[in-house]
C-alpha cells in the first residue's frame, strides 16, 4: 500500500513541530491537546493577542474534525478510531502552522472544495458578512456543527484556506487543511 | 423564579440568571463540542423569565473565547432577550472584551448588529 497520512507532512516541514497527533479526535483529546498547546504558547512567551488567535483557531479546526470526519476506509491500519483526524502544531518564523488532516468520502469533496473556494475568493469584508449571514440564518446541524468552523477560521486569521485532497481510493481521499496564523506584531 | 447557577469548566461559562438578586451573566469560556446541550437551559430559563420580567434587565457577556457553535447558542440567548425588550422591557447586554481582542469586540459588534437591544461595549485589561 502506497498510501502514508504523512507524507504532506514531510513536504511542508518548516519550523519546529509543537505538537503532532493521529488517531481518534474525541472530546478528551481535543481537551487535552488544547491544554498542551495553551500551555507552550505560554512558555513560548507568545504575546496575548497570538496566543488568542492560535488557540480559537486550533478549538475551530479540532472540532471541524469532531464534526464532520468521515469514517476511515475499511482497509485503512486504524480501524478503531471512529473519528479519525490528524493534527500538526508547528511554530515558524512568522507565526504558527496548524495542519488538520482527515478522511472524506469522494462524494463529499465537491461540497466542501465548493465552500473553501468561495471563502477564498471573498474579501475579508465579504467573510464577515458571509459570518453574520450564516449565524443569523442557520441552524445547528444534526452533527452539531454551526457550518461556520471554517469561515470563522479564515475570517480571524484573515489568510486564504490552503488545502489539499490526496487520493487514498476510488472511494476515499485524504483532505489536508493547512492555516497559516500570523504573528501580527512581527 | 428560581435563579440559574452553573459552575465554569475548561469547556464551558459559568452562568448566573439570578432575578431577585438582579444578576445576570455569563463569563469564562464556551467552546463545548455540544452546546446546545449547555445553552438549552439558559433559552428556556429566559422564556420563562420573559412572562415577568424586571424592570431593567442589564446582562453581563464576559467570554474569553467561545467557539462558533456556541455562539449561535448565544444569539439564541439574546434573541430571547430581544423578544423582552420588545415587550417594552428595559434590557441592555454589556459585552466585555480584553483591550488588544479585537476578535472578541468584532463579535460584539456583530450581535449588536443583528440584535435590536442596545449594547455597550466594555473594554477590561
Amino acid at each position: 500500500m502506497g498510501f502514508d497520512v504523512e507524507s504532506y507532512l514531510s513536504e511542508h516541514s518548516n519550523g519546529d513541530v509543537i505538537l503532532y497527533y493521529k488517531g481518534n479526535i474525541d472530546s478528551d483529546v481535543i481537551n487535552h491537546v488544547l491544554d498542551t498547546v495553551e500551555d507552550k504558547l505560554v512558555a513560548g512567551n507568545e504575546h496575548p493577542k497570538l496566543r488568542k488567535k492560535v488557540y480559537n483557531v486550533l478549538v475551530e479546526s479540532l472540532q471541524n474534525l469532531y464534526h464532520h470526519v468521515d469514517r476511515v476506509p475499511g482497509d485503512f491500519e486504524d480501524q478503531s478510531s471512529e473519528r479519525y483526524g490528524l493534527l500538526q502544531i508547528r511554530k515558524i518564523e512568522d507565526g504558527y502552522k496548524i495542519i488538520t488532516g482527515n478522511f472524506i468520502r469522494k462524494d463529499n469533496i465537491e461540497r466542501l472544495e465548493e465552500k473553501i473556494k468561495r471563502i477564498n475568493r471573498s474579501s475579508q469584508e465579504e467573510i464577515k458578512e458571509l459570518y453574520k449571514f450564516i449565524l443569523n440564518h442557520q441552524r445547528i446541524t444534526n452533527k452539531g456543527g454551526g457550518g461556520l468552523g471554517l469561515v470563522d477560521i479564515a475570517r480571524k486569521t484573515g489568510n486564504k484556506l490552503e488545502y489539499a485532497f490526496r487520493e487514498y481510493n476510488t472511494d476515499y481521499s485524504f483532505f489536508y487543511l493547512d492555516i497559516h496564523v500570523n504573528d501580527n506584531e512581527k | 423564579m428560581e435563579p440559574i447557577i452553573i459552575e465554569g469548566t475548561a469547556k464551558t461559562p459559568s452562568v448566573r440568571f439570578d432575578a431577585n438578586a438582579k444578576i445576570f451573566e455569563i463569563k469564562g469560556r464556551s467552546i463545548p463540542e455540544n452546546s446546545v446541550e449547555f445553552y438549552k437551559p439558559l433559552v428556556d430559563w429566559l422564556e420563562q423569565y420573559k412572562e415577568n420580567p424586571l424592570e431593567k434587565t442589564e446582562v453581563n457577556i464576559k467570554l474569553e473565547y467561545f467557539n462558533t457553535s456556541s455562539s449561535k447558542c448565544i444569539l439564541d440567548v439574546f434573541k430571547k432577550l430581544e423578544a423582552i425588550h420588545k415587550a417594552k422591557n428595559e434590557v441592555q447586554i454589556n459585552w466585555y472584551y480584553e483591550e488588544d481582542d479585537e476578535d472578541m469586540l468584532e463579535a460584539g459588534e456583530d450581535y449588536e448588529s443583528i440584535i435590536r437591544v442596545p449594547f455597550k461595549m466594555i473594554v477590561t485589561e
